[in-house]
Order: structure tokens, then C-alpha cells, then sequence
């Protein structure tokens, strides 16, 4: 197995005196996609933070790639610039302007908005900002990609679609990912590797790997069985039977059944 | 097509309640429901602006107290947004300063005249001094929250891409906020040509304001009224001329919500 691309060694953060992560270890190898998902305000944000460098670590060791980009939650794109801007923007790196523009063209291509170019952000729909932001961020060549709820702010089905968008975009540019979601399902969707966080201070509590290529139809037995799983190391499912799991069963809280 | 009719319709409707008034006032005036001496006729006044025009001399007072305006407004913007960006930034800063700032502001810049006077003398240095007493804070404040308002994604992002040091102003900083800026210069730039007039009215030789304390005091109601005229016109036109820094293309989203 090749060296790791992030590794991250018994990290804890603690913000006046209350511990958030408590000794998270995490190995994220080259061209893998990890989804981090846990109950709300158990830390997953934080973590990103620490594998983005944004955030140093109270306690342990970080190794992560010099370069790395990260797609945010909503409204990272700078809203003074038009699209062809931003996505320009991020291709900072690219030294010869030509170059710059034949590639921001072949971004725009696609994710599909090419047509969109001289548009502002807020002219466009979220799902439309938000493959916006995954071109920026793409842009910027980095092995590594982190992304914080980046389809939380939108519905349902435009969310699906995104998942689709994300799948079908990694396959012709491969890059590692770490997502943070509290979308199970899209977690169980996308992921090669999803990692179930406790509640603050947050710990690895499980690792469900599924090995299977995406796209993933969200209602494919692998992914409706990560589901399962996940929703029963979060407390939020009475039983996991693996070999009835495509029958749907009843919720019950934790602790209520007899 | 649709859609110019309501444009023309909307010029007709801002034309025409002017002139309504205008209609209302003369009908009034010539039915002597108030003594002349009191009261102008609209058309005593429209000749007092032609005249006035004529001799040169409302030209003349227009461009002074456009003049000082112009000064002491700029003056404010150069000193008071670098003032709202060093603010906005640092907390120290605002910690010490702030208070101070909102002291000022809410010490009306009449309150100055007298030490303007006794400071300046007479002339364009006063009504400069005390516009820019009325335009620097505002702008401060405003440029201020506006840089302290800016969304911390924003410059996570610009970290991400590697913008740094000066740039980071430019790139973000300063379009970040330039929406809510114009917003204020706009508001700074009208408080300022109200200001003007009260200090040219006491601290002055010429302006506009002075047209209006002269003609006061020789009893010209026409004139007083012309200049009042003159005043208002020239103010909404700043008004509409700044409003045109909102249609730049990349501060739209600031208006658009």
C-alpha cells in the first residue's frame, strides 16, 4: 500500500477546555474518498479544519499534502466576480494566461455551464453554485480536495443530482477526497471509506468501507445497508439484521426496546 | 414594449407631480391667500433663477459651495475608509477608537461652526472643515461593520488560492465591502450638501447658502426661494450621480437580494 496522502496521528483539539476531537487517527490514502459523518456539532468541521491546516491541532501530528483546496457549505464563491472570474481565480497557478483561459473554458465544459460564464453568483441557482465552487476548487490541480457539507443547503433532488455531478466529475479528474456530511445516504453514496464520529469530544466510533464503484444508486443494496449500519453506530436504529436489511425497519429510540 | 410604456409612464408621474404642486402653488399665490411679502408667485421665482443665471452670480455660488462639498467630502472618504478598513480589521483598534468615533458622530457638525469660524475665518476653509466633520464619521462607522461583516469563508477561500498581503485588500477586502460603502457615501454626500448650506449661511461670502442668508436679508423671497430651489435640484442630482457607482456589474450582488 502506498504512503499516505493525510495522515493524521492521535489528534485532539480542545477550545477552552472542552475536547472536540479526542485522539483521532486517520490514514487517507492516494485517490481514496472518505466521508466523515457524526451527529451535529460532534466535531466533524473541526476535523476538517485540522486536515486543511486552518486549524492547528491541540495535542498529535498532521501530515498532509503542501497543497490542498477545500469546497464550502455555501457562498465561498466571491460574489463580485462573474463565474469564468472566480473559476479563473483558481487557477492562480497556472502562470501563462492563454493557458488559463483554455482551461477555465474546459472546466466550464464540465460542469456543464459554459453558457454561464459572464453570470454572477447570485443569478444562479444553489446546485449551480455549488458545481461553480467544485470547478474553483478543482482548478487548483491539488491531490487533495476537502469538502464541508458542500450540498447541505440544497433540496432533496438537487442533492441527488449533485452526487451524480461529484461521481461523474471524479472520474475524469480523479482527485482524493474528505467529505464532511451529516447526509448518511450521500455519505453511503459517494464514499469509499465512511467514518462514523461519536459525540463531542468526537472519536472514530466506526469504519464502514464499501467497495463499489460510482455512481451508486442510492437505493442499491450496498448502499442502503451502509445506511443501516451507520444509522445503528449513531444510536438512531434499534437492530441491524444484515440479511433483512432491504426491508424496512422501524426506527425505535435507543434503550426503548425490551 | 410593455415594459417601456411603464418606463415612460413612471418619467410622466415624476414630471407631473412636480409640476402639480407647481400648478397648486401658483393658484394659491395669485389668490393672495397670504401676503406677497411672505409668499412668492412661481414665476417671480422662475425669473429670480433666470436673473440670477444671467447675472452669473447663482453659477457662481453653485460651483462654490460644489467646491467645498467636493473637498471636504473627499477628504472624509480618503482619511475615513483606510480609517473603517484599519477598524474593521482589528479589535484593539475598535476597542479604542470607537467609542470616540461615535462621539463625533453624534456631535451635529453645527455644533462646530462657531470654533470653525474662530479656527478658519471665513470663506472655503470653515465649510470644508465642517463637512468633513460630518462626512469622516459616518464613513468610518459604516466602512467599519462593513469590513467586520465580511464573511470569514472569504478569506478562507482566498488563503485556499493563495491571495496574501496587499492583494488580499484588493481582491477581497475592498470589493467585499464596496457595496455597503457606496450605500454610505451616498448618504455621506447628502448629509454633506445639507451641511453646506448651514455653514455658507453663517461662515460665508458666496455659496449657495449665502445666496439664501442674502436674499433674507434684503427681503428677496423670490431669490431666497430660487436659491432654495437651486439647492434642492443640485442635491438630488449628487444623488443620482452617485447612485450610477450602484450599476457597476460587480457590486450588483450587494443591491440584488
Amino acid at each position: 500500500m502506498s504512503v499516505p496522502l493525510l495522515r493524521l496521528e492521535g489528534v485532539t483539539v480542545t477550545f477552552d477546555g472542552v475536547a472536540v476531537l479526542d485522539g483521532i487517527d486517520l490514514d487517507v490514502r492516494d485517490g481514496e474518498f472518505v466521508a466523515l459523518v457524526g451527529p451535529s456539532g460532534c466535531g466533524k468541521t473541526t476535523l476538517l479544519n485540522v486536515c486543511s491546516g486552518w486549524l492547528p491541532p491541540s495535542a498529535g501530528n498532521v501530515h498532509r499534502p503542501g497543497r490542498l483546496r477545500m469546497v464550502f457549505q455555501q457562498d465561498g464563491l466571491f460574489p463580485w466576480l462573474t463565474v469564468a472570474e472566480n473559476i479563473l481565480l483558481g487557477l492562480r497557478q497556472v502562470p501563462d494566461r492563454g493557458q488559463r483561459r483554455q482551461r477555465a473554458d474546459a472546466l466550464l465544459d464540465l460542469i456543464g455551464l459554459r453558457e454561464f460564464a459572464g453570470t454572477y453568483p447570485h443569478q444562479l441557482s444553489g446546485g449551480m453554485r455549488q458545481r461553480v465552487e467544485l470547478a474553483r476548487a478543482l482548478a487548483g490541480e491539488t491531490p487533495l480536495l476537502l469538502m464541508d457539507e458542500p450540498f447541505s443547503s440544497l433540496d432533496y433532488l438537487a442533492r441527488l443530482k449533485m452526487r451524480w455531478e461529484l461521481a461523474r466529475i471524479l472520474r475524469q479528474q480523479p482527485r482524493t477526497v474528505i467529505l464532511v456530511t451529516h447526509d448518511i445516504e450521500e455519505a453511503a453514496q459517494l464514499a469509499d471509506r465512511v467514518l462514523v464520529l461519536s459525540e463531542r469530544p468526537a472519536r472514530v466510533s466506526d469504519e464502514v468501507v464499501l467497495d463499489m464503484p460510482r455512481p451508486r444508486d442510492p437505493t442499491h443494496p450496498t448502499v442502503v445497508n451502509a445506511v443501516h449500519r451507520i444509522l445503528s453506530v449513531l444510536g438512531l436504529e434499534a437492530t441491524v439484521d444484515r440479511g433483512t436489511a432491504l426491508t424496512p425497519t422501524v426506527a425505535t429510540a435507543p434503550g426503548r426496546d425490551t | 414594449m410593455t415594459h417601456s410604456a411603464s418606463k415612460i409612464g413612471a418619467v410622466l408621474l415624476a414630471l407631473g407631480t412636480p409640476a402639480l404642486i407647481v400648478v397648486v402653488w401658483a393658484v394659491v399665490s395669485s389668490a393672495q391667500l397670504f401676503p406677497p411679502s411672505l409668499f412668492p408667485h412661481p414665476w417671480d421665482v422662475a425669473r429670480g433663477v433666470w436673473v440670477e443665471l444671467r447675472s452669473g452670480r447663482l453659477v457662481n455660488d453653485a460651483i462654490a459651495s460644489l467646491f467645498r462639498v467636493s473637498a471636504g467630502f473627499l477628504l472624509a472618504v480618503i482619511l475615513g475608509v483606510p480609517a473603517g478598513l484599519i477598524l474593521g480589521h482589528s479589535a484593539g483598534a475598535r476597542a479604542a477608537f470607537l467609542p470616540l468615533v461615535n462621539f463625533f458622530r453624534s456631535l451635529s457638525p453645527l455644533a462646530w461652526i462657531p470654533f470653525a469660524i474662530l479656527w478658519l475665518g471665513i470663506g472655503d476653509p470653515p465649510a470644508i472643515f465642517l463637512i468633513f466633520m460630518s462626512a469622516f464619521f459616518p464613513i468610518v462607522v459604516s466602512t467599519t461593520a462593513a469590513v467586520a461583516g465580511i464573511p470569514s469563508v472569504f478569506f478562507r477561500v482566498a488563503r485556499d488560492l493563495g491571495i496574501r498581503g496587499p492583494e488580499l485588500l484588493s481582491a477581497v477586502t475592498l470589493p467585499a465591502i464596496a457595496p455597503q460603502v457606496i450605500t454610505t457615501l451616498r448618504v455621506a454626500a447628502g448629509l454633506s450638501w445639507l451641511v453646506v448650506v448651514a455653514a455658507e449661511m453663517i461662515a460665508g461670502r458666496d455659496g449657495l447658502g449665502f445666496a439664501v442668508w442674502d436674499a433674507r436679508n434684503g427681503l428677496r423671497i423670490d431669490l431666497l426661494a430660487a436659491a432654495m430651489l437651486v439647492i434642492g435640484v443640485i442635491g438630488a442630482a449628487l444623488d443620482r450621480l452617485l447612485v450610477q457607482l450602484t450599476r457597476i456589474p460587480s457590486v450588483r450582488w450587494g443591491y440584488d437580494r
